[in-house]
């Protein structure tokens, strides 16, 4: 049988035991965990039986005294860190032209025979093989290819267990600037591909040291800017200077941007921990896990999947509208001039404060879900704007030079100068994150606060750089 | 290869760089001038936007709050009210305070009687209500954020009049429905229950007896924070050596602490007979030098919230034994062997665990 409950019987129990809790005291909670504790000791110690484990132990650590010590674990970790990066850059080029020459060079011309035979009409034609599968096949022949490589040397790395002596090793510095010695990793990730750099933040355990990674993480060069960088620093750098010290000064230039960018990293994070995230929660502690062969396979399986194509899935996501955008603003006319070229001519006066140009802002507008496309719209819209007969594919339609002479001329055309490839070498370090990396932070963080602030506090801070050195330029030089 | 130039919109451009309207000298002063007055808007607290926000806040709600609030401390402590104490306390002219406490007795939240004042019923739990807001916020800031300790009192003083109750309870339910505030004061229950107030003062301890610390008083600031700095924090252990002409010497974490018993009245106190973690004189972690052993004896009170769930977590708790194993190349942080693992810890937090150093085996 079934005893009626008393009203309101529960709450008095709870109220009671409420009551009781004021006698338990403070230290009630961290009592619970000692005598846990000290019985799961105690169990262990009857139960298991332990091996002779001191060998590995020793090769351990005497690895680790090597890795960690003082004259030779930065050395070793620049070296290794190099040593990754080459391989990206030097590995990528072949496949990189390949995936070009394939989807570019052959699939888009085969593309528009088709469409021409099948009678699509010029703006469909346009929209979809100029726009949108222009930009998805850029992005995918520019940034698969150095993900595909560096992601799986990064990931050999941490299943090393090296990543981890890493962050022992730069604790120190980032600490200084109120981080965690794992956005070291992170920031190296974000020199591959920066919304794979704010996933990457996971591993801070933190809450306020994850936000300062992941807000920071767009001061890395990612893939897609290095040969923004390499191209404009060739181009105007290294040809301001005698021809035999052209290759070192404009190499010169392309690591000055990322050194800078690293500056700006830790320079932002202090700001950041003393400022806007001062009150946020933060708790340090940094496992070093033993050494252990890597897994190969498990390894390529898991950088490939989670991480290349999962970042190329969400890029290819972002650049499809991107390349109709680009595609409607140079083909839809207002008057006799484009909308593309209606915001170029206002935006010109305003951009020409900061050392850039009107086609710059743009491109950086509508290039937003990839940096890998701002070059190729640029000089799309270049030849456009300026009218340049012979040159190019046609409004809407990106392209690439076979030379680096034709891409200068393009540029010098459209009125650049040595101060605007600098201020662009600027502004390409320091703007809003891609799109595929502004929804990545979203997602991380679960803010639209903190994804705002992640988005515009670069943006801010390059318009503020790009200003002073022009100002400051002009009034030195003219 | 041949561009064709003398384009209009090249010229635009041209026509701009050469004509050069713009003043270098003068744009760099007004883009100066630009950081400045965003500066002067959003610095941190400090700036306009900080002070506007406090201002709009300091309304005659929050004045009739803040004074049922020190009317029922004062009921709960025992303590005499009037209307000097009144002003004095929120700093506010005599005359503002005897119309505040007209205010109060017009709505019916205290009773007059001559010159003493009591809380009414409904007083009473309005106050209550209050401060129930106050502490499980001072209890979050400690527990699930990075707030300096000297901060809680000040940012839950403006967290108390903007929280609403239910707000309140659902924050309470995130944290675990806490019974104490990080200062070791109880928190009202919903119903506006509160535990008679337990503990005796500091200075009126007798030479030889031991004691637990069980609140330390977080008003005024002044002396909150003088208290904080020395090291002081509820729950830890405290053997007075001398006491009387004004002072109290005692003991506490291995370190001899002189007060005047101004400082020491600020401190509860709950008498014990044994002796407590934290009374014989503990080394830190961070004392270990590469290759020592240690034996963990527990985690200063003064690390409270997520580290020291994580300390705990990692198997630093009583009893368990530590190796100081590798130095990173900056000295900083060290990594430790606990329960067989390697585990990187900063000075600064290796100075909050207290270990009992070991012969070396």
């Amino acid at each position: 049988m079934m005893k009626q409950e008393e009203p309101g019987h529960n709450e008095e129990i709870i109220s009671l035991a409420n009551a009781l809790r004021w006698d338990l005291g403070m230290d009630f909670h961290d009592k619970v965990i000692e005598s846990t504790y000290a019985d799961a000791t105690d169990i262990a110690g009857k139960v298991v039986t332990r091996g002779d484990d001191r060998q590995a132990d020793t090769v351990d650590s005497r690895v680790d005294r090597i890795l960690t010590s003082r004259w030779l674990g930065f050395p070793i970790m620049f070296l290794l860190l190099a040593v990754v990066f080459w391989i990206t850059v030097a590995g990528a080029n072949v496949p990189s032209r390949m995936l070009a020459s394939l989807f570019l060079d052959t699939g888009h011309p085969f593309l528009k025979s088709v469409s021409a035979a099948a009678g699509l009409p010029a703006w469909l034609d346009g929209v979809l093989l100029d726009g949108m599968y222009l930009s998805i096949a850029w992005v995918i022949s520019v940034m698969l290819p150095p993900m595909a490589i560096f992601f799986p040397l990064f990931t050999l790395l941490e299943d090393l267990g090296y990543l981890p002596r890493v962050a022992f090793n730069m604790d120190r510095l980032f600490r200084k600037a109120g981080a965690h010695g794992k956005q070291a990793l992170t920031l190296s990730m974000g020199f591959g591909c920066n919304a794979a750099g704010v996933i990457a933040a996971r591993v801070i355990d933190s809450p306020r040291e994850r936000l300062i990674a992941i807000i920071t993480n767009n001061f890395s060069l990612c893939n897609g800017r290095w040969p923004t960088q390499i191209l404009i620093a060739t181009l105007f750098i290294g040809s301001a200077v005698p021809a035999h010290w052209a290759g070192f000064v404009s190499a010169g230039a392309v690591v000055f941007i990322a050194v800078l960018g690293i500056f700006f990293s830790l320079v932002v994070s202090w700001g950041l921990s003393r400022t806007v995230l001062r009150g946020e929660a933060s708790a340090f502690s940094l496992e070093l896990p033993p050494y252990r062969p890597p897994r190969i396979l498990q390894t390529l399986y898991t950088s490939l999947i989670d991480r290349t194509i999962f970042v190329l899935w969400r890029a290819i996501i972002f650049a499809a509208p991107a390349g109709i955008i680009i595609w409607v603003v140079s083909n839809v006319h207002a008057g006799d001039l484009s909308l593309a070229s209606h915001f170029i001519r206002s935006a010109d006066p305003l951009a020409l404060l900061f050392g850039l140009n009107g086609v710059i802002l743009l491109a950086y507008i509508i290039a937003i879900p990839a940096n890998e496309i701002v070059i190729p719209t640029i000089l799309m819209l270049t030849v456009m704007s300026v009218g340049l007969a012979g040159q190019g594919e046609g409004a809407g339609v990106m392209f690439e030079t076979d030379t680096a002479e034709g891409t200068r001329d393009i540029l010098a055309a459209g009125g650049w100068t040595l101060l605007t490839a600098v201020n662009l070498m600027l502004f390409s370090l320091l703007h809003n994150p891609c799109s595929t990396t502004i929804y990545t932070i979203y997602r991380e963080t679960g803010s639209w606060k903190w994804t705002l602030v992640s988005t515009f506090l670069p943006i801010l801070m390059g318009f503020a750089v790009c200003f002073f050195v022009t100002q400051i330029w002009l009034l030195f030089t003219g | 290869m041949h561009i064709e130039t003398g384009n209009r919109h090249q010229l635009l451009i041209e026509g701009i760089l050469m004509s050069d309207p713009v003043n270098h000298g003068l744009a760099l002063l007004a883009g100066l001038l630009t950081i400045a007055v965003l500066a002067l808007l959003f610095w941190p607290r400090g700036g306009l936007l900080g002070l506007w926000s406090r201002w709009r806040t300091a309304n005659r709600r929050v004045l009739l709050e803040d004074a049922l609030k020190f009317v029922y401390d004062c009921e709960y402590k025992k303590i005499a009210f009037g209307l000097d104490s009144l002003s004095g306390h929120l700093q506010i002219p005599a005359d503002k305070a005897a119309r505040l406490l007209d205010r109060l007795q017009s709505m019916g939240l205290i009773r007059g009687d001559g010159d003493s004042f009591r809380l009414t019923s409904t007083g009473r739990s309005y106050a209550l209500r209050v401060v129930r807001v106050h502490r499980i916020w001072e209890r979050y800031l400690a527990d699930e954020t990075g707030v300096r300790p000297d901060e809680w009192h000040d940012a839950a003083d403006q967290m108390e009049h903007e929280l609403s109750a239910e707000a309140a309870d659902r924050l309470a339910g995130r944290i675990g429905n806490p019974v104490f505030d990080p200062h070791g004061d109880p928190i009202p229950s919903p119903e506006g229950k509160m535990p008679a107030p337990k503990g005796q003062s500091l200075s009126t301890l007798a030479p030889g007896e031991s004691a637990r610390i069980i609140h330390l008083e977080d008003e005024p600031q002044s002396i909150f924070a003088q208290l904080t700095a020395l090291g002081l924090f509820p729950g830890m252990g405290v053997y007075v050596t001398e006491s009387g002409d004004g002072k109290v010497s005692f003991v506490a974490n291995g370190e001899e602490h002189v007060l005047t018993s101004l400082f020491a009245s600020a401190i509860t106190v709950h008498p014990t007979k044994k002796t407590i973690a934290g009374q014989e004189k503990y080394e830190v972690l961070s004392a270990l030098q590469q290759g020592e052993q240690a034996e963990i004896r527990g985690i200063s009170p003064n690390c409270p919230g997520q580290q020291r769930r994580r300390f705990m977590d990692l198997g630093i708790v009583p009893g368990t034994i530590v190796t100081a194993d590798m130095k990173s190349p900056g000295g900083d942080p060290v990594a430790y062997r606990v329960m067989g693992a390697h585990i990187a810890i900063r000075k600064s937090q290796a100075d909050c665990i207290f270990v009992r150093r070991l012969e070396k085996a």
